[in-house]
């Protein structure tokens, strides 16, 4: 799809990358972005895993949207995971759609692009280009590696994965796998998609249109799974929009429909309608027990000496607590050193992006307490 | 229940485990260091700001891992680079595994807990050995003032009333004795002291109505 400006980097160029699918794929190229500076003994790289919408521009401005990264917040200079001491990197997804081999990309066999025939990838998949490009970055362990979401996900994968390489990990507002309720939320989004006659079967990139229609409703749907009602009644309540009465129409009467039209419409710009399907599939599929035999705690024991710390937010719906918090035990049974909580938030999923101070005290100790222990700070 | 007890209770708690430096461990958690072997894998159920885990991490070289149930008190713990989940002991003690701890530490809580007698079970489950500490009910304050004024106690040790106080299971040291034994355990130390930490050195009948306090070590 976009070319942005940035780092891209060419992978998989003499061997085949082999997916979960059993598909190969060969090259594969990554977008990302890095941040701070490799310390002499290597030893102070972070990763950040990207949510579904996310991408590498995790703490500069967005190459499209021109917003700011998406974690400022928390990372940047002086920040909690300050790119004066910790050398960070993050990179588009397999799949995605800024900078990194998707179904938008050219396929090699065919010189167009590979739309459907793209194979189906998983969470461990986009991982594995992860570690990949770690390599290619002369990156062997990292210091950390960071997470919410979809990000949180790639955070268990590497702990089952590439144990070996972690020191840390931090796995924010996440599950170990997608119950019947997330996939049939994706499941709306995909058939979204899918229903718009501009989507030609994923075969739309020579044409004058998109299936913005499509992929906007998806995204709409998908953001009202991102807050809380109690967030949206705050937010919204029943507010006309520009408005002192009812339309008696279908206009956006609502300030909350108003908002939603927004965060679709804006969405399009950005991402790639295919992409889009691809990484919800992925996310489908992950049920990283089912690979141990339905025991999550085995999927940790590679990971014992990692210390881990797993936070879930009371008002998301989307992971809740639960899925989070059995996470945590699982890696307790496993005799990993993890630190779980519940940070008491309003605002439902989308917490662990905004302004939490709970969270941020909680992840400042984990964050130099783990630095210390790495021999980062003296 | 106990008001006082409870408050009590809970202010010391908060003020021992404020303070974080091992060579001021408050007393009464020295007494449960104290019995704690070196190295060992250690479970504290209940840790507050992780005043004691810290010490055992620091003093003796133990695999800590801790159960909190306040944010303010898991921050304090993973701000010392220790280990904690956020939880309770009558909802998050089923799901840590058989055998997985050596020790599992449990001070000053038993009585808060909903379901005691299933909370030490657990405990023995998980652990090889459970370190139980609690308040007496029976200390002759609390009796003479039950007889005095025919009320649940309020001392400056039990400091709240019967309805708003956290402490729903009171119990007193020949009660505990009664379900250990009812129970099969095995006491390898009974340490009854007073409220500044202070070992008493009698036995279980005359610690009912003196001690404060007392400390079990346990065994299946």
């Amino acid at each position: 799809m976009h070319k942005p400006e940035g780092h891209t980097a060419r992978l998989f160029d003499d061997r085949c990358l082999t997916l979960d699918s059993g598909a190969q794929l060969s090259p594969v190229s990554v977008g990302y972005e890095l941040y701070g500076t490799l310390n002499e003994t290597r030893s102070n790289a972070v990763l950040i895993c990207h949510a579904l919408t996310g991408d590498q521009y995790v703490a500069s401005t967005h190459p499209i949207t021109g917003k700011p990264g998406w974690w400022e917040r928390l990372i940047g200079p002086g920040k909690l995971i300050d790119t004066n001491k910790y050398f960070v990197i993050c990179s588009n997804v397999l799949g995605g759609c800024l900078g990194t081999t998707g179904p938008w990309q050219e396929n090699p066999a065919t010189g167009t692009p590979w739309g459907l025939d793209f194979p189906v990838i998983t969470i461990r998949d986009m991982v594995r280009v992860q570690a990949e490009l770690l390599d290619h970055l002369g990156v062997g362990e990292l210091f950390m590696v960071v997470g919410g979401s979809m990000g949180g996900m790639q955070v268990l994968e590497w702990l089952t994965t590439y144990p070996e390489r972690l020191h840390s990990s931090i796995v924010l507002a996440s599950a170990a796998r997608h119950t019947a309720q997330n996939i049939a939320f994706h499941e709306v989004g995909r058939q979204a998609v899918m229903a718009d006659p501009n989507w030609h079967s994923g075969a739309y990139y020579d044409k004058d249109s998109k299936p913005d229609k499509g992929l906007s409703v998806a995204r709409m749907t998908a953001h009202i799974t991102y807050l809380s009602e109690d967030a949206l009644t705050k937010k919204f309540g029943r507010n006309l929009q520009a408005r002192e009465a009812v339309s008696f129409g279908f206009d956006a009467d609502f300030q909350v429909e108003s908002y939603l039209r927004h965060q679709g419409s804006a969405f399009v710009d950005r991402f790639d309608a295919n992409s889009y399907l691809y990484i919800t599939r992925a996310m489908d599929y992950l049920d990283i027990a089912r690979r141990y035999d339905g025991r999550l705690a085995d999927a940790f024991k590679a990971a014992a000496h990692v210390r881990c710390c797993v936070i879930s937010f009371s008002s998301d719906w989307l992971y809740p607590t639960s899925e989070n918090k059995s996470i945590a035990h699982a890696m307790n049974a496993a005799g990993v050193r993890v630190s779980f909580a519940e940070i008491e938030s309003p605002h439902g999923h989308d917490a662990f992006l905004l302004d939490e101070p709970e969270m941020d005290q909680m992840l400042a100790g984990f964050v130099s307490a783990a630095a210390l222990s790495r021999g980062l700070v003296s | 229940m106990s008001d006082t007890l409870s408050d009590t209770l809970s202010n010391t708690q908060r003020n021992a485990r404020n303070d974080t430096r091992s060579d001021t461990l408050r007393a009464d958690l020295k007494l449960i260091a104290d019995l704690i072997d070196p190295g060992k894998r250690v479970l504290d159920v209940g840790c507050g700001d992780g005043a004691l885990l810290d010490y055992l991490v620091t003093e003796k070289q133990v695999d800590g891992r801790g159960l909190e149930i306040s944010q303010q008190g898991v921050n304090a713990c993973v701000a010392k680079g220790l280990f904690v989940i956020q939880g309770d002991a009558d909802n998050d003690l089923s799901e840590y595994p058989d055998d997985s701890f050596d020790y599992v530490v449990l001070s000053k809580t038993l009585q808060a807990v909903y379901r005691p007698r299933d909370v030490l079970l657990n405990l023995l489950r998980i652990g090889k050995r459970a370190v139980v500490t609690i308040p007496n009910f029976a200390q002759w304050r609390v009796r003479l003032s039950l007889l005095r004024r025919g009320r649940m106690p309020v001392t400056k040790e039990l400091d709240k009333t019967w309805y708003n106080t956290d402490n729903i299971h009171f119990c007193t040291i020949l009660d505990l004795f009664d379900l250990i034994e009812s129970e099969g355990l095995t006491v390898k130390e009974f340490v009854p002291h007073n409220k500044m930490g202070k070992k008493l050195n009698m036995n279980r009948t005359r610690a009912n109505w003196v001690a404060d306090q007392a400390l079990f070590l346990l065994e299946k």
